[in-house]
């Protein structure tokens, strides 16, 4: 590579030009990008009201906020950054633009309903968001009846009708990305030469499947008790609030799958590259997305051990919790196993990898505290769950987001970013992230309730602990929208495989044309097979590849 | 735009077309079961809680039209398959007929609905403010349409049910909500059905489909057929469980 790389003359950004050419698009890598807009602006939604939570959360006799309008702070964070942020993300982002460009196909098997998806994400959103300007409301994420349905005195009905409409954008992903991967790999890409990424966005898939449409029921339900009075879950009218729970847990523990799968697989794909090594026991990692799926079905009520359910039910639900725990922990082994004698590199997408496993690890085994009857009595609803779940989406999911978009940033863009700052960016995030939410397991172990707006002045120095973390995580996650807007414009060209990397992507230039291939690859080689490509430009003296030099700066 | 019949860009070959729509219809009718089986559960689970009011308000739906209305929806699944099995065969002016057939079954249906829920209005056993179980009862005048003899019988029914369940009323409005939910879904899906039955006539009358080609015809032909199981689905649930002679 002697001569500095240049952008293809055409490619998917330049083809056409206008707004009506990337609001009625069908090419699955501009709805990457309509995706990308409106889930950063909910990432800043969901942002801000976290912000006013550790604001109010300085002082222990909160200063800033209302009990009420503390209610409306949490449940709008929760609502705002689940629902139109994390599960909507990684799919619908970098799963639309990489899932035909990894399996060598045009595009994905259904691109109309692929861009039909993103407007009904967009209905969605603005009933929600009505909902939000509207006095926002109060309930929890979780929609708990009879507060939800009847006594809630806030925007409630706006609210689920917005997240029941969005739950269809994740259905039609979804069965878009099932038929693709089923009808449309390129001649030669056999199921066990898809990457990891696949896997893990198919696992995804049969969870979207499967579980949207029980939430959707189940919001439908209850928005029918909120608007006419029906009463499935109201104990005044012979309804049953514990029958909404197991309903809103059945697809909403699941949906945390949804979350993490997909990071999952981006991680999968920075490993191998920045190791430069094919990821150590890959039928077991594709077989753990799927056990994961499967498993995750089975596990909804251990959300509702204090319930008063039948101890036998949970038990039960305690065992498979602890068995989904399992394909987790197989992963986890061996992408650490995947490093030993790599030829690893500390490029800025690595270190999100090595931070997802830490920080997923940690995150992970609290979950076993939490499964576990005894101990879950002692910290079920307290900040030991939050910090749990954070650790999950937070330390987990949105690393892999991160990662992943500043591994693929080069093809979406064609050009690079600053290695330096994007470097300093994931430190910062990381050293943010601890701090805000390591002092939350300490909290909750202590015994400081969630969803309170007081606590034990006890406690403080823990919150404000946590409040520092979080303006620090504030800045990480600010840096990286600015150098990669910037990068996007005027980063250093990359050339069609800047890392390099083994995936199909990477075979077509950067950005890609709208078609993707200009000829249909026919592939004849195992997925990571980093020895046997010597086009890679990567020197393999019989051990692992070796890392090339990277010039940018 | 692409043209119905024509090879769309992101498929290499018309087979890898057909499967792939095959396909996606096949999991967007796993996603209704997925739908449709939330709704049934929360049934299920309150006629097992509530029994003895839910065997009411099974006894107040009337089985000669729920049952004229399930073989109409047979029929019609029979009709749509007939259109299917025309276009494989290339009868193109038989694959309208069969079109128009299911459609017209399907407005049979609506109507036969319509009857039931315009009686369920009059006689009060909509949830809401107004709902009453006893109100034929209490007002047999009111309920013409019930005849003296069924009145004897519901009225009977009632007062044995009221002595197994108090709170008859609130529980038997849990089952019109139930009523009213399942069959009221079912109905928006038929009318989606309706929708793209009328779609795929419009394009039928200009020939389009053949052997080679019929994708759509195919497609449509599975949701119409699932929702017809919907519907074999809730007539046992709703009218049939628990009723007394």
């Amino acid at each position: 590579m002697t001569m500095a790389p240049q952008l293809p003359e055409k490619h998917y950004l330049n083809e056409t030009y206008g707004i009506r050419s990337w609001l009625l698009t069908t090419d699955h890598k501009r709805i990457a990008l309509l995706y990308l807009f409106s889930v950063t602006l909910f990432f800043f939604i969901g942002g801000f009201f976290a912000m006013m939570i550790r604001l109010h959360l300085l002082t222990p006799s909160g200063y800033l906020l209302s009990a009420d309008a503390y209610n409306r702070m949490f449940t709008m964070h929760g609502v705002a950054m689940i629902f139109f942020f994390l599960i909507p993300s990684i799919p619908a982002v970098l799963g639309n633009f990489l899932v035909p460009l990894m399996i060598g196909a045009k595009d994905l098997a259904f691109p109309r309903i692929n861009l039909l998806s993103w407007y009904v994400y967009v209905v969605g959103a603005v009933f929600t968001l009505y909902s939000m300007v509207n006095g926002g409301l109060d309930t929890g994420w979780t929609f708990y009846t009879p507060l939800s349905t009847v006594y809630s005195n806030s925007a409630v009905a706006p609210a689920v009708v917005g997240v029941f409409i969005t739950g269809f954008s994740s259905i039609l992903t979804g069965l878009n990305f099932l038929v693709t991967i089923h009808t449309m790999r390129a001649p030669g890409m056999t199921w066990f030469r898809l990457p990891l990424f696949i896997w893990a966005h198919y696992a995804t898939s049969v969870v979207m499947i499967l579980g949207t449409p029980v939430i959707a029921i189940t919001l439908g339900l209850a928005a029918m008790e909120r608007l006419f009075g029906l009463g499935f879950f109201n104990p005044a009218l012979g309804g049953d609030p514990i029958l909404f729970q197991h309903l809103f847990w059945f697809y909403s523990h699941p949906a945390v799958y949804i979350m993490i799968l997909p990071a999952m697989g981006v991680i999968s794909e920075l490993i191998a590259t920045f190791a430069r090594k094919k990821i150590f026991g890959y039928h077991f990692v594709a077989a753990a997305s799927l056990a994961i799926a499967v498993i995750g079905f089975l596990v909804w009520a251990h959300h509702m051990f204090v319930t008063g359910q039948s101890t036998y039910a949970a038990l039960v639900f305690s065992f498979l919790t602890f068995l989904v725990a399992i394909p987790s922990a197989v992963k986890v082994f061996n992408w650490t196993a995947t490093l030993f004698g790599g030829s690893i590199s500390f490029d800025t997408p690595m270190l999100y990898g090595l931070g997802f496993i830490g920080l997923f690890l940690i995150g992970g085994l609290t979950g076993l505290f939490l499964g576990s009857l005894g101990t879950d009595i002692h910290i079920h609803d307290t900040y030991f769950v939050v910090a749990h779940f954070h650790y999950i989406m937070v330390g987990g999911a949105i690393m892999g987001y991160l990662g992943g978009l500043h591994f693929w940033w080069p093809k979406i863009t064609g050009r690079m970013y600053s290695e330096w700052l994007a470097r300093l960016a994931a430190v910062v995030l990381f050293v943010g992230f601890n701090l805000t939410f390591f002092p939350q397991f300490v909290l909750g172990y202590l015994g400081m309730p969630r969803r309170y707006h007081v606590y034990p002045p006890e406690f403080q120095v823990y919150n404000v602990m946590s409040t520092a973390g979080a303006s620090i995580l504030a800045i990480g996650y600010l840096l990286p929208m600015i150098y990669l807007t910037y990068a996007a414009f005027y980063g250093k060209v990359a050339g069609s495989n800047p890392w390099p990397a083994t995936g199909l992507e990477w075979q077509t230039a950067s950005p890609p044309p709208t078609e993707n291939f200009h000829v249909t690859p026919t592939v004849t080689w195992e997925a990571y097979d980093f020895h046997n490509r010597p086009e890679l430009g990567l020197e393999v003296p019989g051990g692992a590849a070796h890392a090339p030099a990277h010039g940018d700066d | 735009m692409h043209r119905t019949g024509e090879l769309y860009g992101q498929f290499k070959t018309l087979e890898q077309q057909k499967d792939s729509a095959n396909l996606g219809m096949w999991i967007f009718l796993v996603t209704e079961v997925m739908f449709f089986g939330g709704i049934m559960l929360v049934y299920t689970l309150n006629r097992h809680v509530y029994f003895p009011a839910f065997a009411m308000g099974s006894n107040t739906l009337s089985l000669k039209l729920g049952g004229i209305n399930t073989l109409v929806l047979l029929a019609s699944s029979f009709t749509m398959a007939m259109a299917v099995w025309s276009a494989q065969v290339g009868k193109k002016q038989l694959i309208s007929m069969f079109l128009v057939l299911t459609v017209l079954l399907g407005f049979v249906f609506f109507g036969i609905k319509y009857v039931e829920y315009a009686q369920k209005f009059h006689h009060h056993l909509v949830p809401g403010r107004s709902f009453d179980i006893f109100y034929c009862s209490n007002h047999p005048d009111k309920c013409g349409d019930i005849s003296a003899e069924e009145m004897e019988v519901e009225r009977d029914l009632l007062n044995k049910t009221v002595a197994l369940d108090p709170d008859l009323n609130a529980h038997a409005q849990l089952y019109y909500s139930a009523y009213f939910g399942m069959t009221g879904l079912h109905a928006l899906h038929m009318i989606i059905g309706a929708g793209l039955l009328f779609w795929l006539l419009k394009n039928s009358l200009t020939g389009i489909y053949t052997p080679q080609w019929n994708t759509p015809v195919d497609t449509v032909g599975l949701y119409w057929h699932f929702v017809d199981i919907v519907w074999i689905y809730l007539f046992p649930l709703l009218y049939l469980i628990d009723r007394h002679k």
